[in-house]
């Protein structure tokens, strides 16, 4: 057992970090905010030539082969970055659907929201080419279904909650498109909820961060406000629920990509290697969603006034968590599955 | 990154699993827990048996004696007693975690031989007389003075939360030797015979009513010098030295069973029919969602240990957070259990509860309140996450 990052994970991880400091630094980023198009073609082509779109596809197809546990290293850097565009969702499509490997935007939209009556929200839609639906839970056939993103009638929306995050709304019922072959629903959905997951821990480190400078530096009572107990404990709260979850997400990762330790982990558990997979994937992506919003509530706190300002980046994060954590299921929901499995 | 334990790791799993299935049937009952030789009695014996087995110290290094087993052996071995019911350290625990790792960092060759053996097998109970009742979070301010008197020692003054004091041969003591206010320049690591002349044990009781602690008053108790665990006045050194003993196993008995009581406690609201109240459900599906990552976090402080040989940020980490989950289970009993939990003592198990009788709800709900003070309260924990690992500016003093 060694369950650490690897020497290639390490630098992985700071492979990506470089690129996207170099590449889309917060301040060109956000010259994009409200733009209907967010992430330019060059920035999209540049992300494509690392390879990160066919990471999950297997060699035999021509891709990278790497396990999610690498791409959930590369999420977390992109969740860091606050990188937008429907990044995630065509990495985690690309092993079922060749176009999102060769680099094509693809968004994933859930029909198993809690709220049907109301529309359905596509992001980035001025950025995908493809929306791949996800069944909703009772349905039988459980096919993945893929449309072309032409085909459908997207009303923009005008002011998005995350303005790095464009939306638009689509009416119900999605219909159309047509099965994608050899797509199996659960895995995609497990994939990009662990790669959504990585992201939130990636902002939640991110906002730990700035906020943690910021104290160092920010003076009141001629001392820094971070020598305050009162802030240093706020710091360290989140500091923890940023390592608790980044724990809960590897596990996730490791049991998702290696089915051993699914079911060994099953066996001591006295239930179904299915039934601990979904239940690691749900804790991960529960705990995630909480350090993320809580982290960049706290940050916000930490940088007090300013914090709450445009000006000053933390909204963005905090926004982004919002995204992310509405995105196949929140805590609730989360905390309701992780309870019908055990 | 692998949670997949090697071939070694497995032989040495189903080794212990084997003698344990075979050792514990042949335990005498449990003793109750005010009865302290009892429980002295008891606990001893298992830890001979651990001895006779090869299973004595298995976290100590083989040169102290002990068998030297890997972070991830150690983790394997708290994991495989847990999940069977074995005993915990119980009164061993100074002398097994803390006295015995300090002796050999620090001690003598002859401090070696005359103290390690006896710890090891379960003969000689040791106590912890580092608190004090004005120095508590603020250790480094402690006053109980020893004087140098020819080849002797001569101590005076008090220590508080003094765990098996009435069981215990010996006591690991820190007392000032050096000017009061030489704060932790001035400060000697002392190994007190429990016998000695001029000791008084006063037991504090509980909240839960036991007596799982002493205060030490402490009047011209004579000690040889001979006793000292390194130089005088280098006490807080070797102090910390111990700490660096722990390999990111400390509270794993404590976790898994934690785990154990919230999914008795799932089963208890399935068959009472709090299950069908969203809100209990979802803080069952929080609670398992966070133990299972502090279980993983543990794998993760483990693996940091056996590569860096400490186990890193992840250490003070999961001993924050751990406290308040532990706490919130704990809360989550008592709600549970809502009248019942007025009366276990009358009511335990007559309502036909199963597995986890009444007063074992009460019992852990008792147990989580010095979960956020034990060991360092959860402020100090904040303080040091914020300044050691933050690197947030000390307070002006």
């Amino acid at each position: 057992m060694d369950f650490e990052l690897s020497t290639d994970q390490v630098e992985l991880a700071e492979g990506i970090r470089a690129l996207l400091a170099g590449e889309l630094p917060l301040e060109t980023l956000r010259t994009f905010e409200g733009a209907e198009n967010v992430v330019g073609a060059d920035v999209w082509s540049s992300l494509a030539a690392t390879g990160v779109f066919t990471f999950l596809v297997p060699e035999a197809d021509g891709g990278l082969g790497l396990g999610l546990k690498e791409a959930m290293v590369v999420a977390e850097e992109f969740g860091r970055a606050l990188l937008p565009g429907p990044v995630i969702s065509t990495m985690a499509a690309a092993p079922d659907f060749a176009p999102a490997a060769e680099g094509a935007g693809v968004a994933i939209v859930d029909l198993t929201a809690p709220n049907s009556a109301a529309p359905l929200l596509i992001e980035h839609p001025r950025s995908i080419e493809w929306v791949l639906v996800l069944p909703s839970t009772d349905d039988a056939t459980g096919e993945v279904r893929v449309v072309d993103a032409a085909s459908l009638d997207l009303t923009l929306v005008d002011e998005p909650l995350d303005p790095l995050t464009p939306m638009a709304t689509l009416a119900r019922p999605l219909a159309g498109g047509a099965p994608l072959e050899g797509a199996n629903a659960v895995a995609l959905r497990q994939r990009t909820m662990i790669l959504l997951a990585a992201t939130q821990v990636g902002n939640a480190t991110a906002t730990t961060e700035l906020a943690v400078a910021y104290a160092k530096e920010r003076q009141q009572f001629d001392r820094p406000i971070g020598s305050f107990q009162a802030i240093k404990h706020l710091l360290a709260d989140s500091l923890c629920r940023a390592e608790l979850a980044r724990s809960a997400l590897w596990a996730a990762a490791v049991m998702l990509d290696d089915s051993e330790v699914a079911a060994v982990e099953a066996d001591t558990l006295s239930t179904s290697p299915a039934a601990v997979t979904w239940r690691a994937i749900a804790g991960a992506k529960s705990l995630a969603d909480e350090a993320a919003i809580t982290n960049a509530r706290t940050a916000i706190q930490v940088y007090g006034g300013m914090g709450f300002t445009w000006e000053v980046p933390l909204h963005l994060y905090l926004k982004r968590a919002r995204v992310a954590s509405s995105t196949l299921g929140n805590r609730t929901q989360m905390n309701d599955l992780i309870s019908a499995l055990i | 990154m692998d949670l997949r334990y090697t071939p070694e790791e497995e032989r040495f799993r189903h080794e212990l699993r084997s003698w344990l299935t075979q050792a514990l049937p042949t335990l005498p009952p449990k003793p109750d827990a005010t009865d302290w030789p009892g429980r002295r009695a008891y606990d001893s014996n298992w830890q001979r048996m651990l001895f006779d087995a090869g299973y004595a110290g298995v976290d100590w290094p083989v040169e102290g004696g002990g068998r030297g087993a890997s972070p991830v052996e150690q983790l394997i071995f708290k994991e495989e007693c847990e999940r069977i019911g074995a005993p915990y350290v119980g009164v061993g625990f100074v002398g097994l975690l803390h006295a015995g790792p300090t002796i050999i960092a620090e001690g003598t060759h002859e401090q070696r031989e005359r103290f390690l053996p006896p710890i090891l097998k379960g003969e000689e109970i040791w106590c912890q007389g580092f608190s004090e009742p004005g120095s508590g979070s603020d250790l480094a301010s402690l006053r109980t003075k020893a004087v140098r008197d020819g080849d002797d020692y001569v101590i005076s003054g008090s220590k508080i939360w003094t765990s098996h004091a009435e069981v215990a041969d010996y006591c690991e003591m820190l007392v000032r030797t050096g000017p009061e206010d030489s704060r932790h320049r001035g400060i000697t690591w002392l190994i007190v015979p429990m016998d000695t002349p001029g000791i008084e044990i006063r037991p504090l009781t509980t909240m839960g009513g036991s007596t799982e602690f002493a205060e030490l008053f402490l009047d011209d108790v004579r000690v040889p010098v001979a006793n000292r665990v390194g130089d005088e006045n280098d006490g807080w050194r070797v102090t910390m030295v111990t700490l660096s003993f722990e390999r990111g196993t400390g509270f794993v008995g404590e976790l898994l069973e934690s785990m154990r009581i919230l999914r008795s406690l799932t089963e208890f609201a399935k068959r009472t029919g709090s299950w069908g109240d969203p809100a209990i459900r979802r803080r069952i599906g929080s609670l398992t969602a966070s133990f299972d990552a502090l279980w993983a976090l543990t794998k993760r402080n483990v693996s940091e240990a056996a590569r860096n040989g400490v186990p890193g940020v992840g250490g003070v980490v999961f001993k924050l957070s751990y406290s308040e989950q532990g706490q919130a289970l704990a809360e989550l009993g008592m709600d549970l259990l809502d009248r019942a939990g007025l009366a276990a003592s009358e009511l335990d198990g007559a309502d036909g509860l199963g597995p986890l009788p009444n007063a074992e709800l009460v019992d852990n709900w008792i147990k989580s309140i010095p979960l956020t003070i034990a060991a360092g309260t959860s402020q100090i924990q904040r303080n040091i996450v914020a300044e050691r690992v933050l690197g947030l500016p000390k307070e002006p003093k």
